[in-house]
Parts: structure tokens; sequence; C-alpha cells
């Protein structure tokens, strides 16, 4: 009988019976893609050298993920495209005039230590390509603080170098920055086009929101902790960024320097490292802008986004412990 | 207007359109029944046949034995060949009776009432006891014994849940398309039992048919509203649907009752009307047999006890290489490994699955902590860190965060990326975790 053989080879598994087609190498891909502008600006902005760094880096970090779990007998993963992802958003975080073993050592300090070591996809406690940024800014800070100018032409090594805004404001104040830019709006519009110095993809706002507006479309990111993050920084360098007292500064100049957009969009939204129930990643937020701010005004670094957003990485689990979701129902006697 | 809902869920594409517009077919009758005498939450029946008995149909042969138990009647007319266990949907034995059908379809003797709306609510209530009614959505639990809540529970509204948020399913739906009157003759007795001003009808706003059928059905009678809801799973789980409707939460660890409201299916609402208008018990029940697998897709009217093979026969048989056979919804049902289980009072569907729509589970990655889940839980659970610790083995810890407010409709398993089972985790907690 037919149906007999159909029944001995029926499947039997729980339920549910059928899945959403999401995937996480689909969101690692997705996510890699919308970095394209930005890496598009990058390489018109620093030349070729962009996408040598970006190349080593991407190298560095599939290689990592492939060593460790070769060594350790864990199942090969880097078709799933979350190590190439950390590669590229290293990249981004570099000048583009760093040696080549650079790249290559932050890439490893990124995927083997700080995520293959601690368990591989999902268990890492910091962002893996800010805590490779932030071992290479540390180890060889010369070279990660040597800017050249962005020529939006193909420049050899040899070009000019330059301070990134961030730092002129740090050293020099805001009337330097206007100096060297022109005018305010000179200055804001080429913040926001990318013709400044700076790490290869955080310079180009405008190719960053394209990437983001994209993430936020997709839904493969929220709101909650771009908008806390920002609209924190922006607040409190309105209120403290000032030389001539409370409320006189620029927040506008502290949201398209440095590394802030690319940090609340793409670094500080990773899913393993932040907070997953939405009151927890705008606290999250609004801690990471809180630091960002502190070290720019009052630390000697320029720039603070990267220790920020590492910083608050240590916070996630208590923050995920302590704000639970809301449960359906839940009487107020019965919470803690 | 804006659709009614709740906080959370998901779509799933729901593939509706192979049997919604496929009306009530009733099945070939069955050569042999196989009545499970456990098809209901509570206390299995005492069996009252015996080997060689004649019966007819409608005639009593299980009865309860606690409170929380529904009687079992025969859906044919015949002679008891056999007293077995038999594996019911979750595979677990249960005791069985099986009757031969004589073909003569000869009932037992019915108590046809067409004043049955003026009986007094008790008699209602003990019609409906009597014709072994349950939960027909899936949860099968007895419908007298909501109907009795505590003195100190008072109910002010009764909702008939006609959301049908199962993707595939269409039993309700045509249902509801082909015999409002009787949905709503179910809701008018429901109300009356409970002594109850006001109810609802919720209706998935993707059943445009239905809402108007059910709308006019209803026009004229002011206490009775039907409410187009959002198309979102699972928006026909009681708490998501008491909240989308009324607004109120049940509150965690509650139920309905202690905010004053019951539910009860479509097809459970058509039975109350039958039993109590005819006197006729629950024997039959409309069965969705679709899927990819299936030649034609439709909706049955079968005798509770019938193989479900052959059910499958009536819809023309297996089409595309069958590879899964889901007893009730996709997201919920239960996959079985064998055909010759029988219709229950329970059996919302038949779900083929072909090659086409089966997805291969099994393998699965870390959790990345992406929030799909939580976003996705419609109780507001953690469903993540659930899955993690249950996979660890840190059962204790799974109820600080709330494990046993989870009543399994597996979204979040449905929503992960990774291909977690994240809910069967949570199972494995709940029955492993000290209360």
């Amino acid at each position: 009988m037919a149906v007999a053989k159909n029944e001995r080879e029926l499947i039997v598994t729980v339920s549910p019976h059928i899945r959403d087609e999401e995937t996480v190498s689909r969101i690692m891909w997705t996510v890699s893609l919308s970095l394209l502008p930005a890496l598009v600006m990058a390489v018109y902005f620093f030349g070729p050298r962009a996408l040598y760094v970006t190349a080593l880096s991407i190298i560095g970090s599939l290689f990592s993920e492939w060593f460790v779990e070769k060594i350790t007998n864990r199942e090969f993963t880097v078709r799933d495209g979350s190590a190439f992802l950390t590669g590229l958003l290293f990249a981004m975080t570099l000048p583009a005039t760093v040696p080549f073993y650079i790249p290559l050592i932050g890439s490893f300090v990124a995927v083997a230590i700080t995520k293959q070591l601690f368990g591989g996809i999902g268990y890492n406690i910091f962002n893996p390509a800010l805590m490779g940024r932030a071992f290479v800014l540390i180890t060889w800070p010369r070279a990660m603080t040597s800017w050249i100018v962005p020529t939006a032409a193909f420049v050899g090594l040899d070009a000019k170098t330059t301070a990134t805004p961030l730092s002129l404001l740090k050293e020099e104040g805001m009337h330097k920055l206007i100096e060297v830019f022109g005018d305010k709006m000179n200055l804001y519009t080429d913040l926001f086009i990318g013709h400044r110095a700076g790490s290869l993809g955080e310079t180009s706002v405008i190719a960053l929101l394209i990437g983001a507006g994209f993430l936020l479309h997709k839904r493969y990111i929220t709101w909650h902790i771009p908008l806390s993050f920002l609209t924190t920084v922006a607040v409190f360098a309105w209120i403290f960024g000032g030389k001539e007292g409370f409320f006189t500064g620029d927040p506008t100049l502290h949201l398209l320097s440095g590394g802030l957009i690319i940090g609340a969009f793409f670094m500080a939204t990773d899913y393993v490292t932040c907070p997953s129930v939405k009151s927890g990643q705008i606290l999250f937020g609004i801690g990471c802008g809180l630091l960002t701010i502190l070290i720019r005004l009052k630390s000697g670094y320029p720039e603070g986004v990267m220790f920020a957003i590492l910083l608050m990485n240590c916070f996630t689990p208590l923050i995920e412990r302590n704000l639970k979701s809301k449960v359906f129902g839940a009487r107020k006697e019965a919470m803690q | 207007m804006a659709l009614l809902t709740f906080m959370g869920g998901v779509h799933p594409p729901d593939h509706k359109e192979l049997s919604s517009g496929v009306s009530i077919k009733k099945a070939s009758p069955p050569s042999r029944v196989l009545i499970q005498l456990s098809q209901h939450i509570g206390a299995p029946c005492k069996c009252t046949v015996q080997i060689g008995q004649e019966v007819k149909k409608g005639d009593l042969i299980g009865e309860p034995t606690g409170f929380v138990s529904a009687p079992v009647h025969t859906s044919v007319s015949g002679k008891v060949v056999a007293l077995m266990d038999a594996p019911n949907a979750m595979g677990r034995m249960v005791p069985a009776v099986v009757i031969e059908n004589n073909g003569k379809e000869e009932w037992t003797q019915l108590r046809d009432n067409p004043d049955y709306m003026k009986l007094p609510p008790e008699e209602l209530k003990g019609k409906i006891k009597d014709a072994g009614i349950v939960g027909m959505g899936g949860a099968t639990f007895p419908t007298h014994v909501k109907l009795s809540p505590p003195k100190e529970k008072p109910i002010d509204v009764v909702i008939i849940n006609g959301a049908e948020c199962e993707p595939y399913l269409t039993a309700d739906h045509r249902l509801m398309v082909e015999t409002p009157q009787d949905v709503i003759e179910g809701l008018k007795i429901l109300m009356r039992v409970l002594g109850v001003k006001k109810g609802y009808v919720g209706i998935e706003a993707n059943k445009p048919d239905a809402i108007e059928k059910m709308k006019e059905a209803a026009s004229g009678i002011r206490d009775i509203e039907v409410s187009p809801l959002e198309v979102k799973y699972p928006q026909g789980a009681e708490k998501m649907l008491i909240k989308a409707i009324t607004g109120r939460d049940v509150p965690a660890g509650g139920l309905p009752m202690d905010i004053g409201v019951v539910v009860q299916n479509v097809g459970t609402a058509v039975a109350i009307y039958e039993a109590c208008r005819y006197g006729k018990p629950l024997i039959e029940r409309v069965v969705t047999v679709t899927g990819l697998g299936i030649r034609n897709p439709g909706n049955v009217k079968a005798r509770i006890g019938t193989p479900i093979t052959e059910l499958i026969e009536d819809r023309g048989g297996f089409a595309d290489s069958p590879v899964k056979v889901v007893l009730g919804g996709p997201m919920m049902g239960f996959a079985q490994y064998t055909l010759d289980v029988p219709v229950t009072k329970g059996t919302s569907g038949v779900l083929v699955m072909s090659e086409k729509e089966y997805v291969p589970s099994g393998k699965f990655g870390h959790c990345i902590k992406c929030g799909r889940c939580v976003d996705a839980c419609p109780m507001g659970l953690m469903p993540s860190m659930l899955s993690l610790f249950a996979e660890r083995g840190f059962y204790e810890e799974t109820k600080e965060y709330n494990l046993f407010d989870c009543f399994e409709c597996g979204t979040c398993t449905y929503v992960c990326p990774s291909k977690r089972p994240i809910v069967q985790f949570i199972r494995l907690a709940k029955s492993l975790v000290k209360r």
C-alpha cells in the first residue's frame, strides 16, 4: 500500500513546523552590504589604500576564524559572514595610512581573541571590531593617529598629514576648525560628505546614513540605540561642550565628527554585545552617549566612541538581567 | 478603522488560500471508527460498552469520571469490535473503542427543542455537558467547566474566537461563512448560561467574507459585536484575543475568568447550538485537510474516530511526495508517525507538508542575541535567555525568566535566525524544573 510506504518515511519533529527565512548569515551579509556606500566613499577620498587596508583586515578576520576553529576542532563558520563583517567593520576604524601588519594583527585580536576565545559567535562580551581597534590604538598610537588629507584623488603614501576635526577642536578650539574649513557651513558640509581626516569608514556621514537607513528599513536594527546614543551626545555636547560656559557647545559638530555615526548605527547595535530588550537598549544608548561625551570633553583622547561602547558592553549583562522584558499580565506585587 | 491586536507576534505566510474557498463537504462514512476515551484535558472516560455490543449514532460509549471530563459518544451506528489502547495525536497511548459501521446511520433518541432559548441556564449547561463538548480549537478543555466559574469571579464578556491565526487552517473560517447563524446562536446560548450582557466575535482581517457574514448574522443584536483583528500569530491565543478585544490583561498565571471573560472557539459555538437545539452530541467536526502534499485541499465534516488516512483519501490522496503529516496547524500542531491516528474533538486540521514546504530542523547555531524572539514573544518573555539556560541545564534559573508564563506558541522558534528550537528548550525546562 502506498500509504504504508509513505508512512514509514514520515518525518516527525516538534512544533513549529515552519520557520522564517531569516538566517544569521543573511543578516551578516546584509549588514556588510550596508557598509558598501561608506567603503566607496573611503576609496574615493583616501584612494586605493583604503581597499588594501580593508582587504587585509577581512583576510585577517577570515583567517583568524578558520585558524581558531581548526585548532580547537570546531565547526567552520567562515562562510556565515560574521568574520567578514567584523573584518570590514574593523577596517572602517583604521586610518588609510596604517602599515600592513596593523589590519592583520588587529583583526586577529578582534576575531581570534575577542570572539573565538570567548566561545565564538554569540558569546563575545565585547564588540570584536572595536576591541581590535582598541588593541592597535594602544599598541601603535602614532600609526593609529596619523591622518592624511582626503583629496578625492588617488594619492600615494606621501600625502599630506593632518589632524582630525575632533583633535583640532580639542587642541586648538572651534575658531581653528572654522579657519581650516573656511566657514561653519563649509565645516558641516565637509563633515557630512566625508571630506575630512579620519578613519576609513567613519568620515562620510551621508554614506553611513544611507547604509543605516537600509538596515532600519529592513528592521535589522531599530532606532532605540542609535537615537538614544546620538541624542545624549547632542544634548550633553550642547550643555558642556562650549568654551563660553554652559549651553554654548555645538551639538551638530559633535554629531557629525569622529566615529559617532558609525558607532551609533553599526557598532553599538551589534546584537551580541547590546541588550536585547528595548528599554535596556535605550539605557545602553544613553550610557554610550554619556561616556562618549565625557571622554571627548574631559579625557586625553579627542574621540570617545570606541571606549564608550566597549565600556557599555561590560554593562550589557547587568542591564539584561535587571531590565527584563515586561511579562504579559504581570501583576505589580508579583514583580520584584 | 485600526484593527485590534496585542504586542508582539509574527505573520508567517498563511497558505490559507489552499482551502479557504472550498466549502465544507461531508467526509465519506468511515467503515470503522476508533474513538478515544480521552479526547479532553482532564480525567479519561470510563468505557460503558462491551465488545459485540450494538450501538446507535450518538450513544454514550464513555462516561466522565470527574468534574473536568467530558462524555464520549459514538459517531456511527454498528458493533463494538475492540477495546484497545491506541496512539493519540501526541503519540501517547490512550484507551479507545473500535466500532464497525453498519452503514445504517441509525440515530439514538435525540431531544429536539426549538424553544431552547427559554430553558434555564443550568439546563442549557447540562445539555452542553451531556453532549461532551470541549474546546475545539485544540485545547480540548471541557466547555461546561469553563461555564462554571466560581461565584467570586463574575463573568461579563463572552468572546467567540474566530481568529484562526494558525497558518493553513480554514475550518472556523468556513463555519463562519457557511453557518454564521449557528455561531451567533451558540454565542447567545453561552451568554445566557453565563448571564452575560456582552458578546464578541473576534475574526482576523484576512477573512473579510467571514466578517461580513458574521456581521450580517449579528445585525440587530445590540449586545453582540463582530471585531476585526489584525492578522498576526498568535492572535487566537486566549490571552492575546482578550487583550485585543477588551484591552484586559489576563494576570500572569491566571485564567480568563479572573478578569471576567470566557472564550470559546467558533466550532465549539456551533456544537453548543446543535447540542441545545437538537440534543446532538459532539460526534463530528470540521477538519481542514490541507498542505501542498494533498491533491485537493479542503474542509471536511468528519466523524470523530475517522482515521486521518481516510480524510486524506477523501481529498484526493497525497500529491507531491508528502514528508510530514501534522495534526493541527504548523505552529502548534503535532507531527504524526502513523496515519491510523483518528480525528478527535480537538483535531482542527490535517496538514500534509510536501517537500516544498518542509523545513529541515535539527541543526542549529548559537544564539546571537538579536532579540527577534524577545520582540515577537506575545507573553513578553525573553525566550533567548530561557533557551540559553535550558541548553546548559540551568533549569532553576529559567524560573527567574518566567518560564511558566510561556504557552508554547512557537513564535520564538519561528523567528530565530539561528534556527534554535527555543520552544523545545522551554518545554524541556518546564518538564525538568522543580515547580
